[in-house]
């Protein structure tokens, strides 16, 4: 099938996933249009880090579809690194390579895996480093930067790829407070720039600022999603309320 | 996900890399050893002096006189354990690569030769080397003889290949699986994760234990003299045979164990201070 971008770049639908005999998603579904920027927000261990690693299949779904571009994203005969070079991922724990420095970190998979010229990559990743506001920091080891600072490398690196779709998996989760803005102010803008963004948070209020939708999930399901004022200000589910209730 | 081999008898356990302050408290040297160790080769020598027959030539001047003769035999045992550090390395990474292999059968198997060398006895290994190996073998029409030492080696080489094996497991295991993630998501291969990411960052935690085994291999190495190779231990002996002195005997062990530690002492103190430089980063 032909994917046109009337259809939904990142289509989810009832998808199921179990580890052992615990459920993880149970039933999932959710559609993602090119450009737009979904927040999936819930309580912990709901799933939600799952569902953002079977988007770019880290993780085996049991049962259900994922299409990224029209793409069945399970279907064995994929080839998972060319669906990998589209969609970006950004940890929450960063995962720089700490035995490279930060352009280098940036460089080496446009370089090893896209097999691109080196020169052309190298100032790519040296507008980045612009980008995410770390220029004159190229040469620093990623153990000699801040967290907020590794992880507007790991962003830049996921960029270098030039991916159509980026997933953040809690990125600000084991930030200083101080340093969380400074992240979120790198996402905005890319989501700013027509970004397709999948974002997992615990930010209300940055969720609210840069959604186009917001998803609700808790026990492997979405339990209620739509555009943020409508979903903080009239949410009609009692758990959703009592989440937000508890956060905000 | 890593593939993982794992075994239940406690002498089996797999070697753990994650605080490397555990390799130092195994450290088989201390400077106050040396100290002790001069100290007792001189008490040794002024007590077997008392005891020698009146117009005997002095302890110290006979063990200076040996000494030449002493530095040959360990000019070969340190020639044994670089060859057996060498061959060993080479063949355990490669074992060590295999026991992380996705291949279940080639896990097994590099697992399988890993526990088998490195739980048998170095001497036991040693003997097999010695009698299994032919003393000289054919390449076309003329033949190569094998001396002792170079089968001593590569029995000393099986038990180093397996530890080594036993390091780059281990070493590859402690690397956070974040890693692995974050090269899966940018669509790195498995070889090019390993070869870019995992090993690289495997070789600065390798390096310390790696260098402590060669202290060990290096201190192993008089094994040989059972079998027969003409090192630094056996020729202790023959000096002592042909000296036919019993109040030698004290002296010239202590002196030869003197010279180990001379050669052992710096590699441990570099190993202390590479731990502890890896360990701030």
């Amino acid at each position: 099938m032909d994917w046109t971008p009337d259809q939904p770049l990142i289509r989810m639908h009832d998808v199921h996933k179990s580890f052992g005999p615990q459920k993880i998603l149970d039933g999932i579904s959710l559609d993602v249009m090119r450009g737009e920027v979904i927040c999936i927000i819930g309580p912990s261990g709901a799933g939600k880090s799952t569902l953002l690693r079977c988007i770019n299949a880290l993780v085996p779904i049991d049962r259900g579809s994922i299409l990224v571009a029209g793409q069945e994203v399970h279907d064995a005969k994929l080839d998972k690194l060319a669906l990998r070079r589209k969609v970006g991922m950004v940890f929450q724990q960063y995962n720089l390579f700490p035995h490279r420095t930060a352009l280098e970190n940036i460089m080496m998979a446009p370089i090893h895996v896209l097999k691109h010229d080196r020169a052309e990559v190298d100032a790519r990743a040296r507008s980045l480093m612009r980008k995410v506001r770390l220029d004159g920091k190229e040469g620093f080891y990623p153990g000699e930067l801040s967290g907020g600072q590794q992880q507007r490398v790991a962003i830049a690196r996921s960029l270098a790829m030039q991916p159509e779709a980026m997933l953040f998996d809690e990125v600000t989760a084991a930030l200083d407070p101080e340093t969380v803005k400074e992240v979120l102010v790198t996402i905005r803008d890319l989501a700013e720039e027509g970004m397709t963004c999948v974002i997992v948070t615990h930010e209300m209020g940055f969720a609210r600022e840069v959604a186009d939708q917001i998803y609700f999930t808790d026990r492997g399901v979405v339990v209620e999603h739509g555009p943020p004022e409508e979903f903080f200000t009239q949410c009609r589910d009692e758990r959703a309320r009592r989440f937000l209730s508890q956060i905000l | 996900m890593i593939p993982t081999s794992r075994t239940n008898l406690p002498v089996l356990r797999p070697f753990r890399l994650g605080a490397a302050s555990n390799v130092s408290s195994i450290l088989p040297l201390d400077g106050r050893q040396g100290v002790i160790l001069v100290a007792a080769l001189l008490v040794s020598a002024g007590i077997g002096e008392a005891n020698a027959g009146p117009g005997a030539p002095s302890i110290l001047a006979t063990i200076v006189k040996w000494t030449p003769l002493l530095a040959q035999g360990f000019a070969l045992n340190i020639a044994m354990s670089f060859l057996a550090m060498a061959i060993g390395t080479a063949f355990g990474v490669a074992l060590g690569l295999g026991q992380i292999s996705v291949l279940a059968p080639l896990r097994a198997t590099a697992w399988s030769v890993t526990q088998f060398f490195r739980n048998s006895p170095w001497l036991v290994l040693l003997f097999y080397c010695m009698l299994l190996l032919p003393f000289e073998f054919r390449v076309g029409d003329s033949f190569v003889s094998l001396p002792g030492w170079t089968k001593a080696t590569v029995g000393l080489a099986l038990p180093v290949m397996a530890n080594v094996s036993e390091l780059v497991r281990g070493a590859v295991q402690s690397i956070p699986s974040g890693q692995w993630e974050a090269c899966e998501a940018l669509a790195f291969t498995r070889l090019q994760t390993l070869r870019m990411v995992i090993l690289p960052q495997c070789i600065k935690r390798m390096t310390p234990p790696w260098m402590n085994l060669y202290a060990i291999l290096t201190v192993a190495t008089p094994l040989t003299s059972v079998v027969g190779v003409s090192e630094a231990m056996t020729l202790t002996g023959d000096i002592l045979s042909s000296e036919g002195r019993t109040e030698l005997l004290v002296p010239m062990y202590l002196y030869l164990l003197l010279w180990f530690f001379v050669y052992c002492y710096p590699i441990a103190l570099a190993t202390v201070a590479l731990e502890r430089r890896f360990q701030v980063r």
